[in-house]
């Protein structure tokens, strides 16, 4: 059996067991139990994207399945809609309710979100209580089933296929999605965004289109509830389903698209478990499952907190790598001639309240240079670094690039010009592979979107990204680590692979936050050599160093701060002999 | 008996070892200057002795194992001074040094409150003040002062010089070396290599993680050693 | 709207704006000293309101046992984590507050519940009983989560809410109670009509907010809490263990949910799922107080009651929609002001 094989056989045994199920003479709640977990199945994958994969959560799915169901049950009972009409228009429906909270809310820190997704879930719940339009709080009865050729879905067994055929589809457009460059962008997120956005990733942009994503499939949902149910109310569209849809996103483990059906069949027929056994078991005719889904959620983080489908795939084959085709390759940027001024730092001032960091700070890079910025802890270095790419603002001066003013830019637009930098305390995805990471850093120099990374149709330029990327790994020397996940290497490699993502970006100008931290002693004879090999080919180097053994013999012009203030610029050779550089390294006090 | 021993002590962050195996013994009464470039790894050391992250290896204090968590080793006379200071900065510098207290009686708070604005004039000049307003020399003087108000009979500075004046790192220092004159001992973490020998008796180099050189601080401070490590070697 | 019912629905307003405060500071100190967004705030609110209606019955309240229930899980807990060494020390302490505590508390209930008691003992009986719950709440589901983000800790607290309503549920039925007030009658106070109930609820809300101020000014413990929240790890330096800053916040906020039971039990029924939309108005003072100030929170309290009291005035059937979508142009002001790239 090929690897390939082996890893699609479990889900096509899957399917051809679903495709099975309503025709065996099975009880007919478990078709109901079925269809009830295929609906939810769908508001999960949504959360998926939005919280494991998106790093936001969300208690108020439960209103935008609301919203899809009411559409329909409007449309098609008081203005005679035939259902299929109004599928499009109830995801409208899901993506219009989703836009205006997701602007508001994708901008604000972790927790006020979901906080924010609690109080909508109630408002909006007695909101659909309150309009008699959708008829408070009896809801709607009368939907029309769905028709297809003239075959009416009324039966639980009919309606069955249609849903799982959206579940599937939904599941596997999810998956496209993740696996592409949009996908990256999303999945980079989580990792704090500052990543994301030094290789041009819109975040906002990015969060907005999984909430909406996520507020689209809950639509669907509920448009195919209203048609199977025939009937709306808004008690399953409260806050307690959307916390149970969450509590399923939870226990299949927000990371994995199938962990989303995985999870809303274990809590769909737990539920049904506790139901039917708990009250004969005590006696009572209370509903208990509110108690043990608490605890489980509890527990689940307590002891699990990836969820529990990562231990089912611990059972199932590993999905076989793929080298990278090597596809066309993509256009270059035209580098700035040796010599001519390439990125200038005109009386840079950074003030945090009143402490000056950075104070009044001149000077100027070549382009064909390897240029270090160094100084003692404390003089102003790492900050100046940020003025430069954007992650901090100047209180005055200003940055040019070439001709062009840099100062007060994103440090994505930033980005665009070129300009690649990595990161002092490495910021790396650790759960995506190797090449994965490094293609990121090439996220500007694609175009898909996201319904063609849906639909995967954008294969032919994703090929050619990943290309690249495996070009960039055997330009540094990773090629053989690839497909390893990049939280298995040492911390020498990734820092190689934080500048191989750099070079993806196709940078005129490499800008390296203390590249040499941590690193061996041999580790930094190949990073330095590494480091002259890509002068050679043309990339200029601006490094921020602690280490003066590793910058002296490597740079061709060296800056030093201290508190704040340039105190020497030159070669390396005369800096070191400098007065001012040597007391402010190693003390003033009289050697 | 030596007041602390350590023993091979190593620490990872993630996979990424930061110390391969550190060892160090200080004697009662002592200043010790653990020196070396940035990213030697120092301060990984001294959050190691106080708890802060996990380490593995031997550390001994007064010859018996190191107390578990952080607040036992406070109570059993350790204290750090950490690189950040982390004051409670919007917080009046008087309740940021009753709070270094906190694991003292009130009257030995009331006795040590006493002694530390002795020493410290200016802080009890300020004590109304929030320690969020203080400069810089004034906070690092706060963060010593809240760190004796734990009685401590063993002192972890980390960086005491740090983003200070040339001048207040003399001042610092001189008030970190009459310190020891009343019987508390200090573990100095410096990057300013020769103040510190100046005043500490015994120096250890790190590099990498690693010692690389150890010996009376006079001695250390004239090793070719030292400025290679710190400025690197010109190549050829 | 006449003046007369301008006033009333002031005074109504006043009434439900002082227990929102009382909540909102809570949820202010719990999540600034623990980072745990504590959701359950409401359960402890409805549990308080429902034992002191059970003790005017002259009835033991389930929430006794439901205290023996929670001790033993704690304790199974604490056995859990020592089992890889443990002092006898540490055993003993486990079954003193595990244990011996419910248990104890549970007996004085037993005995004094059917003797008829003054309002005033069975408010500090039902305290007592609800009070440790929030110790017992910290150890089961949030300590072992210590270092678990904000998220997480979010999460397990919607978790917390599910299993405690379920309880309140079980073990008080779906039907509401009412409790009587602690104090009878009303007064005219110029053209108003002032019920004492209400002036027990100013009068422990004033007196609530002195405590809390006195608290976290004068006392080492409540700097240390301060500290906490202004820098966890100086105050690890300094020596306060982060579990027992921990534990007095969540007592603190089981009290003060317990108070505020027992304060709006006998002007409104409570049922066992009331406490969890009281506790959200709570939240939404406490998101306009940006989760950190404490004056904000109380202050926008008061707006939350006076909204509230209002719109069931004028569109009585949207209260809610109006009180929880007040919380939007809230998150529209803090997204506003949110920045993306400065961080030092």
């Amino acid at each position: 059996m090929t690897a390939d094989l082996k890893h699609t056989l479990p889900g096509a045994i899957a399917i051809v067991v679903l495709a099975l199920v309503p025709l065996l003479p099975v009880p007919p709640f478990w078709i109901t139990l079925l269809n009830n977990i295929g609906l939810a199945s769908l508001v999960a994958i949504g959360l998926v994207l939005l919280t494991g994969v998106g790093g936001m959560t969300s208690f108020g799915q439960a209103a935008f399945c609301g919203f899809g169901a009411y559409t329909t049950a409007v449309l098609t009972t008081a203005y005679g809609f035939s259902p299929w009409a109004t599928l499009p228009l109830s995801l409208i429906a899901g993506a219009a309710t989703a836009l205006p909270l997701g602007l508001i809310t994708v901008r604000l820190s972790g927790h006020f979100l979901p906080l924010g997704t609690i109080a909508w879930g109630l408002a909006l719940y007695y909101l659909f209580g309150q309009v008699e339009l959708v008829g408070r709080y009896d809801g709607i009865s009368g939907i029309p089933p769905l028709e297809l050729a003239g075959h009416r879905f009324l039966s639980g067994q009919s309606i069955y296929y249609v849903i799982w055929f959206f579940v599937i589809a939904t599941a596997i457009g999810a998956r496209n999605l993740l696996d592409s460059r949009v996908g990256r962008g999303i999945r980079a997120l989580r990792g704090g965004g500052q990543v994301a956005e030094a290789f041009g990733v819109d975040i906002v942009r990015a969060k907005l289109t999984v909430f909406i994503l996520a507020g689209i499939v809950a639509a669907l949902s509920g448009w195919l509830y209203a048609h199977m149910q025939r009937s709306v109310n808004p008690t399953p569209f409260g806050l307690n389903m959307g916390i149970e849809y969450l509590l399923m996103a939870v226990v299949g483990g927000a990371g994995h698209v199938w962990g989303a059906i995985f999870g809303a069949g274990v809590v769909l027929i737990l539920k049904d478990l506790l139901q039917r056994f708990l009250p004969d078991l005590i006696g009572s005719s209370i509903n208990f499952e509110m108690i043990v889904f608490g605890a489980l959620l509890v527990t689940i983080l307590q002891f699990a907190r990836d969820g529990l489908w990562p231990l089912v795939l611990k059972f199932a084959a590993k999905r076989p790598t793929r080298q990278p085709a090597a596809a066309g390759s993509l256009p270059r940027r035209t580098m700035p001639a040796v010599g001519t001024p390439l990125l200038r730092i005109d009386m840079a001032r950074k003030a945090f309240g009143g402490l000056v960091a950075v104070n009044d700070v001149s000077f100027e890079i070549k382009a064909g240079q390897i240029a270090g910025l160094i100084g003692p802890n404390g003089a102003g270095k790492s900050t100046t670094f940020n003025l430069i790419t954007g992650m901090l603002s100047l209180t005055s001066g200003s940055v040019f690039y070439g001709g062009e003013k840099l100062s007060g830019m994103s440090p994505r637009r930033i980005a665009k010009h070129g300009i690649a930098r990595t990161f002092q305390h490495a910021k790396i995805l650790p759960t995506m592979s190797v090449l994965e990471n490094v293609t990121l850093g090439a996220h500007l120099r694609g175009s898909a979107g996201v319904f063609k990374s849906f639909l995967h149709l954008e294969r032919q330029e994703e090929a050619t990204l990943l290309a690249e990327a495996a070009r960039q790994l055997e330009r540094v020397g990773l090629g053989a680590n690839m497909h390893r996940p990049a939280g298995d290497l040492a911390l020498g490699q990734i820092r190689i692979l934080e500048i191989a993502r750099a070079l993806c970006l196709d940078p005129t100008i490499l800008l390296l936050d203390e590249p040499a931290a941590g690193l061996r002693h041999a580790e930094k004879q190949e990073l330095s050599a590494l480091l002259r090999k890509l002068k050679e080919e043309g990339v200029s180097v601006l490094l921020v160093e602690h280490d003066m053994g590793f910058v002296m013999g490597l740079v061709d012009h060296l800056v030093v701060l201290d508190f704040g203030t340039l105190i020497a610029e030159g070669k390396p050779a005369e800096v070191r002999q400098h007065p001012a550089v040597i007391a402010a390294y190693l003390g003033e006090v009289a050697a | 008996m030596n007041l602390l021993e350590l023993k091979d002590i190593r620490v990872a962050y993630g996979r990424a070892p930061v110390l391969h195996g550190i060892s160090l013994t200080m004697a009662p009464g002592t200043i010790v200057a653990v020196i070396g470039a940035n990213g030697a790894g120092k301060t990984t050391l001294l959050n190691a002795v106080m708890g802060v992250i996990p380490s593995s290896g031997t550390a001994l204090y007064d010859g018996k194992p190191i107390p578990p968590s952080v607040e036992a080793r406070v109570a059993a006379g350790l204290c750090l001074v950490p690189e950040r200071r982390e004051l409670f900065t919007t917080m009046s510098v008087k309740d940021n040094i009753d709070l270094g207290g906190f694991l003292r009686s009130a009257a030995e708070r009331a006795d040590t409150r006493e002694e530390v604005y002795g020493r410290f004039p200016r802080l009890a000049e300020r004590r109304k003040q929030l320690a969020g307003t203080l400069s810089g020399g004034e906070r690092q003087m706060l963060a010593l002062a809240r760190a004796l108000m734990s009685r401590p009979r063993l002192l972890l500075l980390d960086e005491p010089s740090l983003g200070l004046a040339p001048k207040i790192v003399i001042d610092i220092l001189e008030i970190v070396s009459e310190l020891r004159k009343t019987g508390v001992s200090i573990l100095l973490v410096e990057q300013n290599a020769r103040a510190a020998l100046e005043i500490a008796d015994h120096g250890y180099l790190v590099e990498l993680g690693e010692v690389r050189r150890s010996g009376p601080a006079a001695e250390l401070s004239h090793d070719p050693a030292l400025m290679e490590s710190y400025l690197g070697l010109v190549p050829e | 709207m006449d003046a007369t019912i301008a006033t009333f629905l002031i005074q109504d307003g006043l009434t439900n704006g002082a227990v929102y405060a009382l909540l909102g500071l809570a949820l202010v100190l719990v999540f600034s000293v623990t980072r745990v967004i504590f959701i359950p705030q409401g359960e402890f609110v409805a549990y308080g309101a429902l034992t002191l209606a059970l003790l005017d019955g002259g009835r033991v309240p389930a929430t006794a046992s439901l205290l023996i229930c929670f001790g033993l899980l704690a304790f199974l807990v604490d056995l859990w984590t020592m089992r890889r060494g443990t002092s006898t020390a540490a055993i003993l302490w486990s079954v003193l507050f595990n244990l011996a505590l419910p248990a104890a508390i549970y007996a004085v209930t037993l005995g004094i519940a059917p003797l008829a008691l003054p309002s005033l003992v069975k408010a500090l009986l039902t305290v007592a009983i609800i009070a440790p719950m929030g110790f017992y709440v910290y150890r089961i589901a949030y300590r072992p989560l210590a270092d678990a983000s904000v998220l997480v800790l979010l999460i397990a607290s919607v978790g917390v809410h599910l299993a405690m309503m379920g309880l309140g549920l079980v073990f008080f039925g779906a039907e509401g109670l009412r409790a009587r007030p602690l104090s009878a009658g009303s007064f005219a106070v110029g053209p108003l009509l002032v019920s004492a109930q209400s002036l027990w609820i100013y009068g422990a809300t004033i007196a609530i907010i002195v405590g809390l101020y006195l608290f976290f000014e004068k006392t080492l413990l409540g700097k240390a809490l301060r500290a906490t929240a202004v820098n966890r790890l100086g105050a690890r330096l300094v020596g306060v263990p982060t579990q027992f800053t921990g534990v007095t916040a969540f007592l603190l906020a089981a009290t003060i949910g317990a108070v505020s039971g027992v304060l709006i039990g006998p002007i409104t029924t409570i049922y066992y799922d009331t406490g969890f939309l009281i506790g959200l108005k709570g939240f939404v003072a406490a998101i306009i107080g940006g989760l950190a100030s404490f004056p904000v929170t109380a202050i926008a309290a008061i707006g939350v009651g006076m909204v509230e009291s209002f719109t069931s005035f004028f569109a009585s059937s949207f209260k809610e929609i109006i009180v929880f979508g007040l919380i939007i142009p809230v998150l529209i002001w803090l997204s506003l002001g949110a920045g993306l790239h400065e961080e030092e």
